[in-house]
């Protein structure tokens, strides 16, 4: 799922306070972290309280859309609640943003989120992981299904750099060597020979060429 | 024999001679004086010079240009190129214009990362990695050819260098790693700077067991230390350096830091020497370039082979 962090609610606050009427919009699309109806809700009041200390009193309307990313869920959810609104602020990714402004294109519709990577939840550990970047050529199964281009800070394909120490990268001490992983993954597997092949320079575009998926 | 860019390096390596390179950084702005200066003092005692790319992602003068200002001088310039900073587009054409200006070794390193350096915020690039850097200098220089795969016009003589890590995680892989440069197009490699000679030696056995020292010349790679501090700064915080304990110990209890510095670099360079399949040194004096010199002439490596 896509993985967002909620913006500081100055940033918020600077981004709303042109308008009054404000449909702030939860997404049940992603579940992590959650940012439905009770999110929604609670920052409407931060940011009622907020917006008193600064003398502006904003009136919200609240409710979710169970996926933003679609634009059907999106106009049939969204379309009977916007009469009198002047601003839809979206708890969605910025995929959640956009399709609200395609499908309601005479509304200002404003991110309350930051998105941050395609990730996965790891429950056990409570954290949420960058996994896929989304790149448009698949290469789990030649590195033994951990991805170099999202987990590598420098998105390596032919095995790690000289700065990989301790099982870290040398971007921060907190942050796994994708390439160390690969490896001991695929030694497991009795598999390292996979590496001893020279894999080209990828192509970075196409993203490009696979934008409209038949699905 | 027929030689892939005749460079001194390439010369020299090729008759069998014991290798001296050194490192020199270029300056952080625009005067000349600071590599020449370096250049002066480290051609008497080099067969080629290794200028930095943006080292330690911290913005210097271009590897390309403080090239040239060696060339002027009579040096053999090797250009480092790190994949950070540039995509294959800008790479090839910075390739073509250092041959043209006489610059011919070159060396294909992945850089640090750009959130270690000076502009953390920069975007990294990383369009191609250090492996597929050298075997697109390999097409350039033996088929002619672009990456893309177009003919370029005219010869493109370069001699290709890698580096290796011997000490970084996890140790099994490293020489697996060396093999694909190797495969890849590696003419010459330097390694990262060694202070655990016996470790080094094990991954030399590893290397020589599969005969890469017979298909590239491995030059081995000295840091001189300055001071306690430098060892400690090196041991925690610079990236893919490998300080064992004892090296810090014993600059500890040293009456003069820097003297035994230059002690444990000598030692540790006639160790080398002993160790089949080590083709040469490759000396790293961080800001200390005025101590090379005396390094060279102290381990008996002077004069420089003229060939
Ligand atoms: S240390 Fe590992 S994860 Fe970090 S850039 Fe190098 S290879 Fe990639």
């Amino acid at each position: 799922m896509i993985i967002t962090a909620q913006k500081p609610l100055e940033e918020i606050l600077n981004s709303l306070s042109p308008y009054n009427s404000i449909l702030i919009a939860g997404c049940d699309g992603c579940t992590q972290p959650p940012r439905g109806l009770k999110e929604a809700n609670i920052l409407a009041q931060l940011l009622g309280l907020a917006g008193k200390q600064r003398g502006k009193s904003f009136k919200f309307k609240v409710i979710t859309v169970p996926k933003q990313c679609d634009s059907f869920l999106a106009a049939t959810s969204l379309k009977p609640e916007i009469e009198g609104i002047d601003a839809i602020l979206s708890l969605g990714c910025g995929v959640g943003v956009q399709t609200i402004t395609e499908v309601l294109p005479d509304l200002i519709v404003l991110p309350a989120q930051n998105a941050l990577f395609i990730g996965g939840e790891n429950r056990e550990e409570d954290v949420l992981l960058e996994r896929c970047a989304a790149c448009g050529d698949c290469l789990l199964e030649y590195t033994g299904g951990i991805c170099p281009i999202a987990r590598c800070a420098k998105h390596l394909l032919n095995g790690p750099c000289g700065g990989s120490q301790d099982g870290k990268c040398e971007v921060s001490p907190d942050r796994p060597c994708a390439w160390q992983q690969i490896i001991e993954r695929l030694s497991k597997m009795g598999r390292l020979d996979k590496l001893e092949e020279i894999k080209p320079p990828r192509n970075w575009n196409l993203n490009l060429a696979q934008r409209k998926s038949q699905g | 024999m027929t030689m892939k860019a005749g460079t001194n390096l390439e010369k020299v390596l090729e008759s069998g001679a014991f290798a001296v390179t050194a490192e020199a950084g270029p300056a952080k702005g625009a005067v000349t004086s600071v590599i020449e200066r370096k250049g002066e003092m480290l051609k008497p005692c080099c067969d080629a010079v290794n200028v930095t790319d943006n080292q330690s992602a911290v913005v210097r003068m271009s590897s390309w240009s403080s090239c040239v200002l060696l060339k002027r001088l009579g040096l053999d310039p090797v250009m480092q190129i790190v994949v950070r900073d540039r995509n294959r587009l800008a790479i090839q054409s910075d390739v073509l214009g250092a041959v043209a200006m006489g610059i011919q070794n070159i060396l294909c390193l992945s850089g640090d990362h750009q959130a270690i350096g000076n502009h953390p915020d920069a975007k990294g690039v990383y369009d191609i990695d250090s492996i597929q850097l050298i075997q697109m200098l390999k097409g350039m220089r033996d088929e002619k050819k672009f990456q893309c795969g177009e003919e370029i016009s005219g010869e493109v003589p370069i001699f290709i260098g890698a580096a290796a890590n011997p000490f970084a995680a996890p140790f099994e892989y490293r020489v697996l790693r060396l093999a694909k440069k190797v495969k890849a197009g590696a003419d010459f490699i330097q390694t990262q700077a060694i202070f655990d000679v016996a470790k080094f030696a094990k991954w030399m056995e590893m290397v020589r067991d599969r005969g890469l020292d017979k298909q590239t010349h491995i030059l081995a790679g000295l840091v001189p230390i300055k001071s306690v501090g430098m060892a400690r700064y090196m041991k925690d915080y610079v990236s893919g350096v490998y300080v064992p304990d004892e090296v810090v110990t014993r600059l500890e209890g040293a009456k003069n830091a820097k003297e035994e510095g230059i002690k444990i670099c000598l030692e540790t360079i006639e160790q080398l020497k002993e160790i089949q399949g080590v083709h040469g040194i490759h000396i790293m004096a961080v800001a200390w370039e005025e101590m090379v010199p005396h390094i060279v002439e102290q381990a008996k490596l002077l004069p420089r082979p003229v060939v």
